[in-house]
This record gives structure tokens, C-alpha cells and sequence, in this order.
């Protein structure tokens, strides 16, 4: 009984595993697997903007699967997947592509990470350079005198 | 100096903090999107009219400056700034066409008929086509249409009073002079 109900969970698990994964409508897909394929790969590439931050490969928004179908369309016109891509862009924005694409507007999203990455290294460089001047000072007399002194009374 | 390299953590902290209170004033939506099709053509669009025989196209909006709202009878925010459409359209401020969004012509007859029709004409965008070559990604939405057919303005979420004496109409006094 125990056994059985356990099998009944996995199966349960295992079918809403495969409907998080697949937001594709069985009636969306493409008969020819190769369009299809090449779908699924622009789909992932591409931002549901009613969830803003799922991939409308993977939502199950009404939006999502229309433009799902408009990719699917322009594919089977015969476009390329960039002419493709590009077709939604041209409706939506570059806010619709998951990878922004690098341009002088985003310059500062794409390198300032390693721009601060920089800046950082350089100070910490900086930094280490100029400490062992002041860390290699060896002590004066005065200073071994009152160590000395600190050492014996402790024994 | 070096005084000056100890005060950059704060300097940069302080443009940290502007950033993020910027972000924070209010009338601002960080989900409302831009529009990819400022000073682009209208999509070209011939849709069939709600009421009548007749047909809502892109070529009937040209000539003069207009404004385009989609929206649907199921959409409840639509509900709220439909009282201000019936204003601006009953004070013959604007030239206001609808484009009914996902919306089955029964229900969006009975959505105008409860509330009022502000509109010129309502074009039947059964399967949202039309709203996806706009650029829509959500109801309501309103367009500026310049005279040529232009799209010089998108306005997300229901218009309110601020957004329409601030913007919208500004927008058209403009476009109507030049």
C-alpha cells in the first residue's frame, strides 16, 4: 500500500516536472523537427514580458505562446533564426532578449563588473605594494627593552 | 590624497543610494516597458468593426493625430480609466479609435454598453494579432499616433488624470499644430 502510494507521488512528481519544463503546446509544434528544433532554441533565447523573467519557452502566459507561434510562423516563411529573433525585437525591444546584446548602451551592464573588478585589483595591488615598507621597520631598542622586560615578568 | 581614497567607498555608496532612491520615486514602474516602435510606422492592420459591416484600418487613423487604446471587456484595470476615455472622447479632445483585445465581440458589445462608447470605431483583434504587432504585452494599452501614422507615444496600464493632462494631450496639441 505504502509502496503503491509512493509510486502514485513519483508519478505525480514526474508529470509536474515535465509540465514545468514544457510550456510548448503539443498544437504549437512544428511537423518538421528540424523547424521545430530551431524554435525551441530562439524560445529559450526569449523573454516572456508578462513574467519578465522566464523564458517564453517556459511560460504558460498567453503572450508566451503568441509569440511562440510568431517565431514558429516566420521560421516556416523561411527566415533565419537571426531574421526571426529579429522579428520579435522589432516589437518589443531589446528588453525581450534574455542575453542584451552588447552595444554602447549597454557597455556599462556587459564590462562594469570587470571594470570594478579592475579597480578593485589595482587597490588591492596599491595597497600590497606599499605595506611590507612600513610591516619591515625592525624594532628600535627602546622597543626590545620594554619587550624584554614584558617577557620576563610573564615567566 | 589619501584621504581621498578612503572617502571613495562613500562616494560610491552615495551614488548607490541616489540610484536606488531615483528608482524608488513615485510614478515609477519598473515593469513598464519602453516602446520599441516610438517613431515607427503603425503596424499596417484591417480588422472588422464592432459595430456595423464596416472595417477598422490603419489607413482610416492617418490625417490626423490619434490615439489607439486597446482593451478588452475581460481586462479590470481597462474598467477603471474608461470613465476618463468617455471624458476625453464627450469633451471632443481626442480622435480615440479601440482595438478590442482577446475579447469575443458579444462581450466586448456589452462592456461598451454598460460603461459608454468613447470610441470613433472598435476594431475586433479576435486572436491579438494586431496587439502583437503593436508591441502589446498587456491591456490597457494606449497609443499616439501622429498624422502620418507614426507611433510617437505608448502609454501602459489604464491612463489616468496626471498621465493625460501631463502627456497625453500636450503630446496632441503638439502633433496637431506642427
Amino acid at each position: 500500500m505504502v509502496c503503491r502510494r509512493h509510486g502514485i507521488l513519483a508519478g505525480f512528481s514526474v508529470f509536474l516536472l515535465a509540465l514545468s519544463v514544457f510550456a510548448v503546446e503539443p498544437a504549437e509544434r512544428l511537423p518538421d523537427p528540424a523547424l521545430e528544433a530551431r524554435a525551441r532554441v530562439i524560445s529559450a533565447e526569449l523573454r516572456c514580458l508578462v513574467c519578465q523573467n522566464e523564458a517564453i519557452d517556459d511560460s504558460h502566459a498567453d503572450l508566451a505562446h503568441d509569440i511562440r507561434v510568431l517565431v514558429r510562423e516566420r521560421l516556416t516563411a523561411g527566415d533565419t533564426d537571426t531574421q526571426a529573433m529579429q522579428a520579435i525585437v522589432r516589437r518589443y525591444g531589446d528588453f525581450v532578449l534574455l542575453r542584451p546584446p552588447v552595444k554602447p548602451s549597454t557597455w556599462l551592464l556587459w564590462f562594469g563588473p570587470i571594470a570594478l573588478l579592475a579597480v578593485g585589483l589595482i587597490g588591492t595591488l596599491a595597497w600590497l605594494r606599499r605595506r611590507p615598507a612600513v610591516a619591515a621597520q625592525p624594532l628600535s631598542d627602546v622597543e626590545l627593552a620594554a619587550l624584554d622586560r614584558l617577557l620576563k615578568d610573564d615567566s | 590624497m589619501r584621504r581621498l581614497v578612503a572617502l571613495l567607498p562613500v562616494g560610491f555608496f552615495l551614488i548607490l543610494a541616489g540610484y536606488f532612491a531615483w528608482s524608488l520615486r513615485p510614478g515609477y514602474d519598473p515593469h513598464e516597458l519602453p516602446s520599441a516602435m516610438i517613431d515607427q510606422d503603425a503596424p499596417a492592420f484591417d480588422l472588422a468593426a464592432l459595430t456595423g459591416d464596416g472595417r477598422v484600418a490603419r489607413e482610416a487613423l492617418k490625417g490626423q493625430p490619434t490615439v489607439v487604446n486597446f482593451f478588452a471587456s475581460w481586462c479590470v484595470p481597462c474598467r477603471v480609466e474608461h470613465p476618463l476615455l468617455m471624458r476625453l472622447a464627450a469633451q471632443g479632445k481626442i480622435r480615440l479609435y479601440g482595438i478590442a483585445y482577446k475579447d469575443k465581440p458579444e462581450d466586448s458589445n456589452r462592456f461598451l454598453a454598460q460603461l459608454g462608447d468613447p470610441f470613433k470605431a472598435v476594431g475586433i483583434d479576435r486572436d491579438g494579432r494586431v496587439g502583437l504587432d503593436f508591441g502589446v504585452y498587456g491591456v490597457p494599452e494606449t497609443y499616439v499616433l501622429d498624422a502620418a501614422g507614426h507611433i510617437r507615444k505608448r502609454f501602459v496600464g489604464p491612463l489616468n488624470e496626471a498621465a493625460v493632462n501631463k502627456e497625453l494631450l500636450p503630446m496632441l496639441r503638439q502633433l496637431g499644430g506642427s
